[in-house]
């Protein structure tokens, strides 16, 4: 019997179980295939609504699933940590002692924010991509009333590059629902020397910006907050005072690529750009935010990519050409407020081109936002 | 003098890979930077300007560019 082993219970590792479990139903049924999944969480949790629950939009239902739900019952769930990968051996190795053979193997596990990793952080900041965090911040933000609200992404990669500009652009809403808008000042900071890494959503976004009241600094590398001063010191030798933090934290791959050595300074795994491939190994794959490509770390890349794997999982099982490839295909949705929405389309040979921001967009988001289980099922 | 070879990689890639290893190495360093992304010979030396270190030198190879840096606090 051939065996398929999953790392990793987030969306990445959830679409390409189900999509395996259809592709290869009758070699499961027939037990000539097995798939499992590990995960440490029994629950997916869903990130993009973590914009929401910062503002009390959306609670932690509505973003939390149990896994066992979201998958096909003719996979293997298996709640437990992955404490080391054995590509030697072939083997997965989790912390209830158990240890898994594979034939083939996907790396599913994800991204993670590190905010103890840039001094005085945790102490002096706040943050919306972990679920404690978005809901910290949301009690902090339902009773801020008036001063100095820095929005600063504090590296890059991270997870949705799109998301700092929204939550900016809410914030300017938010406040001015509650009236108390021109008593805030909204201050968004970027590593590089424009507002995004993209000069075709920079310009345009620069411009909205501008529009609306929200100072900008580019340049801007943090390298340790002053929870006492409130202070931002960063590499270029500013210190930025601030009364609320918004960071977007320095962000890891799993710890278990980094203890297994198959990752790289940061914990990402090298891959191949097409294959999908890690680096070096015939029967190894990566999916979703744990690949070192320069693509988006987002939930549509993982979408894409798995469906890239899983046709060349079950092509090589049933004796096929594994011909699919993977060519950076992202999408993302760009809230502008509460109100209106754009979304930017692109692959490693095509940058995106902006849409103006428009009611219908914005629709189509809230209504992504409740489909997305089905996505995570394998089914949209 | 530490290399750091990010060839291959596009924008912001070789700036952020600079930016990183500044941040961990001795003042008076050199950090060399390899780069085939053109926006690099322009970006990196904007941000050294800018965040108060000395640009050694911007060469263009064959089909790549070196810029060298020093650390200065
Ligand atoms: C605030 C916010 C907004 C976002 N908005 C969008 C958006 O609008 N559109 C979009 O496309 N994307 C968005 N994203 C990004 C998207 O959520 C991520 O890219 C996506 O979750 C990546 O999926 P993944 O499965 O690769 O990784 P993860 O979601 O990180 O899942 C990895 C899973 O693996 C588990 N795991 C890790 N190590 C182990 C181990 N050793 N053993 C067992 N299990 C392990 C983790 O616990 C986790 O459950 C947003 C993210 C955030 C934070």
């Amino acid at each position: 019997m051939k065996s398929i082993v999953i790392v990793g219970g987030g969306v990445a590792g959830t679409i390409t179980a189900n999509y395996l479990a259809m592709r290869l139903r009758e070699e499961i049924r027939e037990k000539r295939v097995s798939v499992t999944i590990v995960s440490d969480r029994e629950k997916q949790l869903y990130e993009p609504g973590l914009l929401y629950l910062a503002f009390n939009r959306v609670e932690e239902n509505d973003i939390l699933k149990d896994i066992r739900y979201l998958l096909d019952p003719q996979l293997e769930l298996k709640i437990a940590r992955a404490t080391r990968i054995d590509t030697e051996k072939s083997r997965v190795e989790l912390d209830t002692g158990e240890a898994l053979d594979y034939d083939y193997l996907v790396i599913a596990t994800g991204s993670r924010v590190v905010p103890e990793e840039m001094p005085g952080l945790v102490e002096g900041g706040h943050w919306f991509y972990n679920l404690d965090g978005a809901k910290r911040l949301r009690d902090e933000l339902a009773a801020f009333r008036k001063g100095k609200v820095v929005i600063s992404v504090m590296g890059i990669p991270h997870k949705c590059p799109v998301a700092p500009i929204e939550v900016t652009f809410m914030l300017d809403e938010f406040f001015k629902i509650h009236g108390v808008r021109k008593e805030v000042e909204l201050l968004y900071t970027y590593p590089i020397n424009r507002i995004f890494t993209m000069e075709t959503v920079s310009e345009l976004v620069q411009q909205m910006f501008e529009e609306r009241n929200i100072g900008y600094k580019t340049f801007f590398n943090p390298v340790e907050i002053d929870p006492e001063k409130k202070v931002i010191v960063t590499l270029e030798g500013e210190e930025e005072p601030y009364d609320l933090l918004i960071s977007i934290p320095p962000h890891r791959g799993s710890q278990v690529i980094i203890d297994s050595g198959l990752g790289d300074k940061e914990g990402w795994v090298p891959t191949d750009r097409f294959t999908l491939k890690a680096e070096g190994y015939e029967n190894v794959y990566v999916v979703g935010d744990a690949t070192n490509l320069p693509v988006s770390k987002a939930g549509s890349v993982a979408h894409f990519e798995a469906e890239v794997v899983a046709e060349n999982i079950a092509a090589e099982i049933k004796g096929l050409p594994p011909t699919a490839r993977y060519f950076g295909k992202a999408m993302c949705f760009i809230e502008t407020g509460f109100g209106e929405a754009t979304y930017i389309w692109f692959d490693y040979e095509t940058p995106p081109r902006l849409v103006k921001p428009n009611k219908f967009i914005h629709w189509m988001k809230l209504a992504y936002n409740r489909m997305f289980w089905l996505t995570a099922r394998g089914m949209l | 003098m530490v290399v750091v070879d990010a060839r291959g990689s596009y924008c912001p890639g070789p700036l952020m890979e600079m930016i990183k290893t500044l941040k961990q190495v001795e003042v008076g360093e050199i950090i060399e930077v390899l780069s085939s992304d053109e926006s690099s010979a322009k970006d990196i030396p904007e941000w050294v300007k800018k965040a108060g270190h000395e640009l050694v030198e911007v060469k263009k190879e064959d089909d790549y560019w070196r810029i060298v840096i020093k650390k200065l606090k």
